[in-house]
């Protein structure tokens, strides 16, 4: 009986603790939401003004292109806010400045806390995504799938992205050191990009068919076919499903790794 | 007259069965403590997909996966409410200590029990009754002064109004209070060491643990920080610090273990371990040669109760332990010159913590 109460109260103390360390993510975020912003959604708003904008009117490119190309952005922009908003403190944390210190000397399990940094990172994919749309609107037209009765749908796959963004952010987070972190926008992140089938859907790569399969290897593809398939459903696009089951396992393999490669730096 | 001992001991069976040998007043209890750090990269990381490993793994890979010993089987025991001390030289194991006492360093073998939890298997209850100050102030630079501690406050299920009040004492007492509202990055390091110390106690933990709390701090703010430690012993708290300082070591703990290569080599009461600094004050001589028939000459010198010579890094030296203090520095200085050899330096100690350290591990602390 004394068992059980104690093991009710510490899972509501451990909830509490949640909910102050992500009160924290929250707090500093918030404090920092300009520079947050332009390191995450300028890329991706620059593309829209290039691509959608200026290309189409020089007659470059089919004005067709903008419902191939607002999906994609959206997807960089969820993918990497999120990969970027769990990742970047991480290396700073566990390579010099060992601030993260005070919040795993919490009494909560490493898992929760890393956890945490998850749904930080999401929420924070959330609002990066949330700031892109409606310029993406202004600049690129209407967007068909989103209507009320698609809502839901929307959520559910810009969930399963961010999340599985977030989780590759803890990989890379507790794998990276400082000195290397600018290798992996170049070597990792920005490849990732160009052939996550952002800026073309996943099926015109069908002209090259080995790059349309060794491309399944990237999350974004999933993504962004996932937006794809919610925002622009007249476009070419994976069926919902696959994506989502796609990106549920890229979760769980991902997290797998994570929390092994956290626990470790986390433990001196 | 001795079978008289072995029936006292056969009359406390009964009473033993109850007091479980165990369960004392124990704060700390370590056994066979024990940590290899293996710096080969563990076999599971290379499922990693393509992202290279940290640079400290790489520079394992190519020591070609060598093993480091930081404690060879530590076993302490540390009283509730007393001030520990763990003095030792660095790389003595003392850190890996604290890091396993606090959770923070998983032992290779052996247990740690803080105030009944487990380090292993209860982590997260050991983590409650303890706070830690670490060596270097680690302050969560996002977050201002006050936020630093209402924060970890919070991480330990403080609710707001509780821990804003106890902020508020804490940082009146330890006297940074005017900086409240300043960035962490704006304090000086004695400033900062003292917002650990708060951030320590928020929680208001049994157990404190401080790793080195005075290295690189001002002479001022060293003994600013003294007081401030007395003053949380005098409450009744445990204290266990790390320290190579042996002044520091002396005038605060009830009790010290002497640390050296992840060996204990003393425990005790530092009234006590001075008792056992061996024959009188210490005098070392760095000469430019030593030699059989010197030594035999400063053995013979009324007050020196013992000599050895030593050599290292190209520099002779001979210490003599001496029961008339400094009055036989004469008669060593006349041998020296009647053998041709040239005095360098003479370091004079009394004995002291730093006498007996020296003779337990042959060496300096410092």
């Amino acid at each position: 009986m004394t068992a059980i109460v104690t093991d009710v109260a510490q899972r509501a103390t451990a909830g509490r603790i949640f909910l102050a360390l992500l009160r924290r993510d929250i707090n500093v975020a918030r404090r920092e939401l300009p520079y947050f912003l332009l390191r995450t959604t300028l890329q991706p708003l620059l593309f829209i003004v290039v691509f959608g904008l200026l290309l189409p009117r020089m007659g470059y490119v089919g004005s067709a292109y903008k419902a191939a190309l607002l999906p994609g952005v959206l997807a960089v922009s969820l993918a990497f806010s999120s990969v970027q908003s769990v990742a970047l403190p991480m290396v700073a944390d566990f390579g010099w400045t060992r601030e993260i210190e005070d919040r795993l000397l919490a009494p909560i399990s490493i898992e929760l806390i890393a956890l945490e940094k998850i749904v930080a990172g999401v929420l924070q994919g959330l609002i990066a995504a949330l700031f892109v749309l409606p310029i993406a609107r202004l600049i690129m037209g209407p967007i068909d799938g989103l209507t009320a009765t698609h809502f839901a749908l929307v959520l559910f796959i810009v969930l399963l992205g961010a999340t599985a963004f977030s989780v590759l952010g803890l990989l890379m987070g507790s794998l990276v050191s400082p000195q290397q972190i600018g290798l992996m926008f170049s070597v990792i992140v920005a490849p990732m990009i160009f052939f996550g089938c952002a800026y073309y859907p996943w099926q015109n790569l069908s002209v090259f068919p080995f790059m349309k399969y060794a491309v399944l290897i990237n999350p974004l593809v999933y993504v962004a076919e996932g937006m794809r398939g919610v925002l622009t459903p007249g476009m070419p696009h994976m069926d919902l499903r696959a994506v989502s089951a796609a990106l549920i396992i890229i979760i769980a393999i991902f997290w797998t790794l994570g929390i092994r490669s956290f626990s470790k730096r986390a433990m001196g | 007259m001795l079978s008289s001992a072995p029936s006292h001991g056969h009359s406390l069976p009964s009473t033993a069965t109850i007091y479980i040998p165990s369960v004392t007043n124990a704060a700390i209890r370590t056994e066979h403590l024990r940590k290899v750090y293996t710096t080969a990269p563990p076999k599971s990381g290379r499922g990693a997909p393509g992202i290279a490993s940290d640079a400290s793994r790489a520079a394992a890979d190519r020591r070609g996966g060598s093993e480091i010993v930081a404690l060879e089987s530590l076993d302490l025991e540390v009283e509730s409410g007393e001030f520990f001390g763990l003095l030792g030289p660095n790389g003595a194991g003392k850190t890996t200590t604290i890091g396993i006492c606090t959770t923070r360093v998983l032992p290779t073998s052996g247990t740690a029990i803080i105030e009944g939890a487990d380090v292993r298997t209860q982590s997260t209850l050991v983590r409650q009754r303890i706070g830690v100050v670490p060596q270097r102030p680690n302050p969560d630079s996002s977050l201002n002064v006050r936020e630093n501690l209402v924060f970890h406050a919070a991480y330990f299920g403080i609710a707001r109004s509780i821990a804003n009040s106890r902020a508020r004492a804490l940082l009146e007492k330890l006297g940074i209070a005017e900086r409240s509202e300043a960035k962490v990055m704006q304090l000086s390091g004695g400033q900062q060491q003292r917002l650990m110390i708060a951030r320590a106690l928020i929680h208001e933990p049994r157990v404190i643990f401080l790793d080195e709390p005075t290295v690189g701090l001002d002479p001022q703010a060293r003994l600013d920080l003294w007081t401030i430690l007395r003053d949380l012993h005098s409450q009744g708290r445990t204290i266990v610090m790390t320290t190579h300082h042996m002044e520091e070591a002396d005038k605060l703990c009830d009790r010290l273990a002497i640390v050296d290569q992840g060996k204990l080599l003393a425990i005790d009461t530092p009234e006590a371990l001075k008792a056992r600094a061996p024959g009188g004050t210490m005098i070392e001589l760095v000469l430019d040669g030593s030699g059989e028939a010197l030594m035999l000459d400063i053995r013979a010198v009324p007050g020196v109760s013992s000599a050895e010579a030593k050599s290292e890094h190209g520099s002779n030296s001979v210490r003599v332990y001496s029961d008339r203090g400094g009055e036989v520095i004469a008669a060593l200085v006349t041998i020296a010159t009647a053998h041709a050899r040239a005095i360098r330096d003479i370091h004079l100690a009394p004995p002291s913590l730093e006498t007996l350290f020296i003779s337990l591990t042959g060496r300096q602390l410092t």
